[in-house]
């Protein structure tokens, strides 16, 4: 796994203008939202960690998308499980790199969100450590999903509508949290939100990794 | 005793048979030489040998072990140079081929091999900057990492200059001195059959 990580963490480096790319399209995103609400500091400072989340939602799908095409370019995957690597060691790989590189995206959204939104805190802590969680449960089943869809040529579309439905409940539980964060919690309720988002990461990490190994190999 | 044993194996596409009752048995040690016109069938086989693609019918044994209920055991002992190259294009050749090696578990330089190729001195370059010829020689090198007991080539001449051709042959000659089974599948049919111990004709998916 870790030889599948590295691998991963170097394709990455070498195609990093496309992380920039993905982050002003997020940061875009967070910009057209805030047209949308207009100058209404509170409406825009309650919302502020939906339209996060959307933004991060939406620039995922590029990521993701992407993450499978260096494996499809000259069947690079295929040589991989032919060596034989063990596929849950390569899709646990990628998943962990797919996961960093939406956290890092997460994290560098959230001073846009704070310009944008009005939408500072004093957690960061917390607010980063739900973004760990939140983009965790998109990375899961986004690479499997990426996996699913990588050899077809509508995948830019296809992705989004088999992930979206699947990732809702984590998806709602990391906007909950992030707007408790934000707002304030005064009757204690993201822990809650925080362990059901913990529970669908573990649910998803597992399922998937072990689905890969069907999804890939004929 | 038998490296290969292929009983009946057909393969198809939608509805176009790739493969249709194809049959044949190698000794270990020995060289085949699979021939055929384009379209022929002769990739799909050495697919299904290597199982990266199972049969629809029939059944094939590599090195002892069946090819669908055995795939780990068949891939921990084949290794194959198919018409892809199985490379990633951003990486260069030398992070290619220690990938390879960290999955394999050998923890040797891949330089040696690279020299061997001939691609040493473009080791640090991304492989997107090489050509078709230098591209076959890094898969070859790659083939060459894994220890295996079968290996199957698919048009290994493709777009190697003379040099290239001398060490497919050098190659070939050495794996069959260690015992090892090569499987050719080629257009090179008058310069193979030098090598070759055995030779298996197709004609759309059929031995002939």
């Amino acid at each position: 796994m870790l030889t599948a990580l590295h691998k991963e963490l170097l394709l990455q480096w070498r195609s990093r203008a496309q992380f920039l790319a993905v982050l002003v399209f997020g940061a875009a995103a967070l910009l057209l939202f805030s047209f949308a609400i207009g100058p209404d500091a509170q409406a825009l400072r309650t919302f502020s960690a939906g339209f996060l989340w959307l933004g991060l939602l939406l620039s995922s799908t590029l990521t993701l998308a992407e993450s499978f095409h260096a494996e499809m370019e000259n069947q690079a995957l295929e040589g991989l499980l032919l060596l034989p690597a063990n596929p849950r060691a390569i899709y646990y790989g990628k998943a962990i790199a797919n996961w960093l590189q939406l956290a890092l995206i997460g994290v560098s959204l959230v001073p846009v969100m704070v310009v944008l939104y009005d939408a500072g805190t004093t957690r960061i802590a917390s607010l980063i450590g739900v973004i760990l969680l939140g983009t965790a449960g998109l990375s899961a089943p986004g690479t499997l999903y990426g996996a699913m869809t990588a050899q077809i040529r509508s995948r830019q579309t296809l992705l989004p509508l088999l992930l979206f439905p699947l990732i809702v409940p984590a998806l709602l539980a990391s906007v909950k949290a992030t707007s408790l964060v934000i707002l304030g919690d005064p009757m204690g309720q993201s822990r809650s939100w925080i362990l059901l988002l913990a529970a669908f990461d573990a649910i998803y990490w597992s399922l998937c990794g072990m689905m890969f190994g069907r999804v890939v190999d004929e | 005793m038998l490296a290969i044993e292929v009983e009946n194996v057909a393969r198809r596409y939608g509805r176009r048979w790739a493969l249709a009752g194809v049959s044949f048995r190698a000794e270990a040690g020995s060289v085949v030489m699979i021939a055929g016109r384009n379209g022929s069938g002769k990739s799909t086989l050495l697919r299904v040998l290597s199982t990266a693609i199972r049969p629809d019918a029939g059944t094939a044994r590599v090195a002892g072990f069946d090819v669908v209920r055995e795939r780990e055991d068949v891939r921990k002992a084949t290794a194959i140079l198919s018409h892809a190259s199985y490379l990633y294009d951003a990486l260069s050749a030398r992070e290619n081929l220690a990938v390879a090696a960290r999955i394999l578990g050998k923890k040797a330089s891949v330089d040696g091999l690279l020299d061997r190729v001939g691609l040493l001195a473009r080791s640090d370059d991304a492989v997107a900057t090489y050509s078709a010829g230098m591209r076959k020689r890094l898969s070859f090198a790659r083939v060459l990492l894994q220890d295996a007991k079968v290996v199957l080539l698919d048009e290994p001449y493709g777009q190697l200059d003379p040099e290239g051709f001398a060490l497919v042959d050098e190659v070939v000659a050495e794996l069959k001195s260690r015992g090892v089974t090569v499987v050719l599948a080629t257009h090179q049919v008058e310069h193979v059959s030098e090598l070759a111990d055995q030779v298996v004709m197709l004609e759309s998916g059929r031995l002939v």
